[in-house]
């Protein structure tokens, strides 16, 4: 399972990391991504435009699917349980809804070292926290490299969380998500 | 716990459910796993108790505590005309077929403290249907019920519903539905004149009329799956045949036995049909 989360600004990141997945790709991918609260399904439509996987925003109960980009719905905090996604509408979470740490310490509970998460950038700490219990639970731990970040705060908090991150530019993220979803057998 | 193999703590999370389940008869054994957890931990922080077994510990022995967790596992968050477009979808949807029957009964399931009520009660007054109307409004938490009783709110959160009510399709002074206190606003007791206000348990409690119209929203994202569909039972059991069902913005019927009973009169608003 892959979890990702940056701030608006984070959607070009976002691209480049995802862009050269093949469909075939093994493992869902799900995202959080702060925005405005009355956004409408723009930025779906918008990443479905540039994307060969897939691209959803998440219905509640919505299975998780292989070669997928489920989006957090505006509003609403993702998480996610073995078979499928659950939301909720309890409050932000150092203001933000969706919260990128709901999610990566949902997937973090659920699929301990199975789960990877991406941190890209942005304007404050959230994810920092989830980032930390990923790492805590024996999963990986990805973060933009904040030189490469249009924010950088987010990559920072996240590196300062997770001092053995693994840390690369967007484009360099899809090559290591597809090694770290198709381990070659050693 | 089977299920969640990677997560250590799912037996201390099962455990103190059963505990709940147990001691204060509040059944939260089928809600959504990890957003249970979460509710579960934010709590754990609350009360100090460092793990989830140390706050089961309290809770055996404490029932000020135990209706301190039962309280922060209930999620109430609501407002007026949430989702504007769904009233909008209201008014041209629900609205004709209401005015062919000289009587209607709405349900409006976990109403939490009372917003959507209102909001709802606000659209039927200005479509000229209110005083054929009966709403009951009900929610499983006695104190949200009793809030929504009263009708009363932040006066803060009127400017943020008095846009919600623009957009929603809303055609005169929203200010009209209020008196405003120096901190709350009043809503104008006609608009509960024809609401009934109740508790209801949506995990247990059975069916208790028939309705043209059944609200239940945001509510069902908080059950996992197997009590989403029997919560689906009950809500297609208590609607007549052709009468609609409201869902969240976020949710969907595809997932539940009921999915090929309705039909989807607005994909967007979630709002559906049932057919059969
Ligand atoms: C997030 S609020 C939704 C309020 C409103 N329907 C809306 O969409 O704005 C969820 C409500 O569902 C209620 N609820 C949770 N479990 C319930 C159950 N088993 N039966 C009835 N109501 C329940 C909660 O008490 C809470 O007030």
């Amino acid at each position: 399972m892959i979890v990702m989360g940056g701030s608006l600004g984070s959607m070009a990141a976002l691209r480049l990391c995802v862009q050269d997945l093949p469909t075939s790709f093994s493992l869902p991918i799900a995202v959080a991504l702060h925005r405005h609260r009355e956004s409408d399904d723009a930025l779906v439509s918008l990443l479905q435009r540039e994307l060969a996987l897939a691209v959803r925003e998440v219905l509640d109960k919505d299975p998780l699917l292989a070669g997928h980009v489920h989006v957090a719905p505006c509003d609403y905090h993702l998480l996610v349980e073995p078979m499928y996604f659950s939301l909720s509408t309890d409050d932000p979470v150092q203001f933000a809804r969706p919260s990128i740490d709901v999610l990566f310490e949902s997937a973090a509970s659920t699929f301990g070292p199975r789960a990877i998460g991406v941190i890209l950038t942005g304007a404050n700490r959230d994810g920092a926290h989830g980032a930390r219990e990923i790492r805590r639970r024996g999963g990986t731990v990805i973060v933009q490299d904040p030189t490469t970040a249009e924010c950088d705060v987010m990559p920072l908090a996240a590196i300062e969380a997770v001092p053995d991150a693994l840390v690369r530019p967007p484009q360099e993220i899809g090559r290591l998500l597809c090694a770290l979803a198709n381990p070659t057998p050693s | 716990m089977r299920e969640y193999p990677d997560d250590p703590e799912a037996a201390d999370v099962r455990s103190l459910l059963e505990t709940l389940y147990e001691l204060a008869g509040a059944d939260f054994r089928a809600y959504a796993y990890s957003s249970v957890k979460r509710r579960m931990l934010v709590q754990v922080g609350r009360e100090n108790t460092g793990t989830i077994a140390g706050l089961e510990k309290l809770v055996r022995h404490d029932p000020a505590t135990r209706d301190r967790l039962i309280t922060t596992l209930t999620i109430h968050v609501t407002a007026m005309f949430r989702d504007p477009a769904f009233y909008r979808a209201l008014r041209e949807e629900l609205v004709p077929m209401a005015r062919t029957y000289p009587f209607i009964r709405l349900w409006v399931a976990g109403c939490s403290t009372g917003e959507e009520v209102y909001s709802l009660a606000i659209l039927l007054q200005e479509e000229g249907l209110y005083s054929r109307c009966r709403i009951y409004a009900t929610d499983l938490n006695e104190r949200v019920v009793q809030k929504a009783r009263h009708g009363i709110f932040p006066l803060s959160a009127m400017q943020e519903y008095t846009r919600n009510y623009q957009r929603a399709g809303g055609t005169r002074s929203f200010a009209e539905y209020y008196t405003a206190d120096s901190e709350f606003a009043i809503l104008r007791p006609a608009l509960r004149e024809n609401v009934v206000f109740a508790v209801h348990n949506l995990v247990g409690d059975a069916s208790f009329n028939e309705f043209h119209a059944i609200f239940c929203r945001n509510v069902m994202i908080y059950f996992n799956r197997s009590l989403q569909d029997r919560v689906h039972g009950l809500l297609y059991d208590s609607l007549m045949t052709y009468g609609y069902l409201g869902l969240g913005r976020s949710e969907t019927i595809r997932f539940t036995p009921h999915a090929a009973d309705y039909e989807e009169v607005s994909a967007r608003e979630k709002l559906f049909r049932k057919i059969r």
